[in-house]
């Protein structure tokens, strides 16, 4: 059976969702051979095996960390020079597309992105997208080369598929280029304590309609009853009451959750692209004109700040 | 000596209209009206502010696309870059990255670069990965997604904001950059700068003049192929209630049904 290359995203030696769910993708191509890199790689392999890793390569150099995206697509390159696999799967995280493209130049391979979806096909793997602010559905394949295909958070289930797993040390010889951008310095992000956004399985969002940074308390509570990550649309992320990273639509996060609850946002088309492949979309607005509530499966026209502390307590009480 | 800024910019369907593909699945720009991509003109904005710290500096925009592209490329001329390169073939139709890449790098080869600026993605592939190419196929430094940048003396350094940290980067020029739409507003054309534009020169470069080779490039030459686009179903109408007082408690209840609770 063919081998399907899976680069692995982890902080440490711990594994992130998304790459334990292109394994389950991966298994239905060939059999995984996961490549994990830098500090705390060779960690990353009993959860890999857990999921159907067949093969953990692994390399850690301080290059890695210290130089952006190029050492990592070099050590890549490496893995699928030893392999011939016949796709290699990454992330679709910001520098996981990086690294994917790159590669793909090198190994004159074609290229397709954010899919949400993957299948075998008679002429190689068919990934779905959604194109146009998730207005339309595409199914693509890479016609040259090894195809390479980044996937999307919350494409596929993460599940149990025991594999032997076993480390081998990738041997990597970095290019000139390597070193050409230098990370001077890294500031980690505070955390939370809320699942990521882009992984998370329910999201609570804000907009315009929270009418201030201090007002998010509210749309944090309800999100914290129900264990979800916190969103915010452009505008309220434009008037400085949320943070950036936490911007859900089209220059911000794209998030596919079990359930999505817009609070206080119209439903703009810049909004909609990052959310639109939700399973259960929910929103409470006091516009009862506004166009979020053409995607709903249920809607509440009404004041928020009368509505989501009211759900709140109401799922506190029944959680007990 | 000059400092050479090369601006990546693409023609792209306005996202508010109604957006859909070609017969051919590729994206149709017959039915929708065409604009610079908004994320574009950020790069554009930083090219401008890098510029201006500059002793000496001068931007060219760039873009492959249709005959109708030229309108991106007025509108960044009249936001202040200085001269425009317009690649344009017919036999370019259908171009994927890939394709599309090769070609934007041999055309800033031509044009002469020390620094090429790109914005984060195009507002219609979305793929955000153009730039990465682009420094692989011109062997340069990449400084991607930045939300702060600054060049001096030949270096280039910028603020990375990723999901799990904030980097500071610094690469020697020449590089390719990103920026986000973080990295600060842009400004709006003058009147003035409107009627200048009208007066910058605008050269019109064809396949044959980059040696490019029709196979290439185009729906043959790309490397992946688009086999169906369908239009997504609409949404079945959900329940929509009036707030009367209890409609926090209405929604906990559809919540608890679907198992949310």
């Amino acid at each position: 059976m063919a081998e399907v290359l899976v680069y692995v995203d982890h902080v440490d030696g711990a594994v992130r969702k998304p790459t334990l769910e292109l394994l389950t993708l991966a298994r239905r191509i060939g059999e995984p051979v996961a490549v994990a890199l830098g500090a705390g790689a060779e960690a990353t392999a009993a959860t890999l095996a857990e999921h159907g890793a067949v093969k953990v390569l692994t390399a850690d150099a301080p290059e890695f960390a210290d130089y952006l995206v190029v050492p990592k697509v070099d050590a890549l390159q490496a893995a699928h020079e030893a392999v011939s696999p016949a796709a290699v799967l990454v992330p679709s995280s910001a520098e996981g597309k990086e690294i994917a493209a790159r590669l793909a130049v090198r190994i004159g391979s074609g290229i397709i992105t954010d899919a949400v979806d993957l299948e075998a096909g008679d002429e190689g793997p068919v990934a779905t997208q959604s194109a146009f602010a998730a207005s339309f559905t595409t199914k693509s394949r890479v016609s040259k080369g090894t195809p390479v295909i980044t996937v999307k958070p919350n494409s596929a289930p993460v599940e149990a598929a025991p594999a032997a797993g076993a480390v081998e040390a990738l041997s990597v010889s970095f290019s000139e280029k390597a070193t050409g951008t230098k990370v001077v310095s890294r500031t980690p992000r505070e955390s939370t304590g809320r699942p990521e956004l882009t992984e998370a399985a329910i999201v609570v969002s804000g907009g315009r309609g929270v009418n201030g940074a201090e007002n998010f308390s509210i749309i944090e509570d309800l999100a914290d009853s129900l264990g979800a990550a916190v969103g915010a649309s452009r505008a309220a992320v434009d008037a400085g009451w949320y943070p950036h990273t936490n911007q859900v639509g089209q220059t911000g996060k794209s998030v596919s959750p079990q359930l999505y609850i817009a609070s206080g946002i119209s439903g703009a088309i810049q909004h909609r692209a990052g959310m639109q492949t939700s399973k259960t979309i929910v929103a409470i607005n006091k516009d009862a004109e506004a166009p979020i509530f053409d995607l709903v499966d249920y809607g509440v026209v009404g004041d928020l700040f009368q509505v989501v502390p009211q759900l709140t307590e109401e799922i506190k009480s029944r959680k007990g | 000596m000059s400092l050479r800024i090369v601006v990546c910019v693409k023609y792209v369907p306005d996202a508010t209209g109604d957006r859909h593909f070609a017969d051919d699945l590729t994206v149709d720009r017959d039915d929708v009206d065409g604009l610079l991509s908004e994320l574009d003109e950020y790069a554009v904005e930083q090219a401008l502010q890098i510029a201006e710290e500059a002793d000496d500096a001068e931007i060219t925009v760039l873009t492959v696309g249709p005959e109708d592209a030229k309108d991106a490329l007025r509108k960044a001329l009249s936001m202040g870059a200085d001269k425009a390169v317009h690649v344009e073939d017919d036999d370019l139709h259908g171009s994927d990255v890939m394709a599309t890449s090769l070609v934007l790098a041999k055309a800033v080869e031509k044009t002469g670069y020390d620094l090429v600026i790109c914005g984060m993605a195009s507002t219609d592939g979305t793929m955000g990965v153009l730039p990465a190419i682009l420094a692989e196929r011109l062997g340069v430094p990449q400084v991607t997604l930045l939300s702060e940048v600054s060049v001096e003396d030949g270096t280039v350094k910028g603020r990375r904001d990723g999901d799990t940290a904030s980097e500071q980067l610094e690469a020697s020029l020449p590089a390719v950059v990103s920026v986000t739409d973080q990295s600060g507003e842009a400004r709006y054309p003058s009147f003035k700068g409107i009627m200048a534009a009208k007066k910058k020169p605008v050269e019109s470069l064809e396949l044959d003049d980059l040696d490019i080779d029709a196979d290439e490039v185009g729906l043959e030459g790309s490397w992946t192929k688009v086999d169906s686009a369908a239009e997504r179903p609409a949404r079945t109408a959900g329940t929509i209630v009036k707030d009367e007082g209890e409609g926090g408690k209405q929604l906990a209840e559809f919540l608890a049904s679907q198992k949310f609770i």
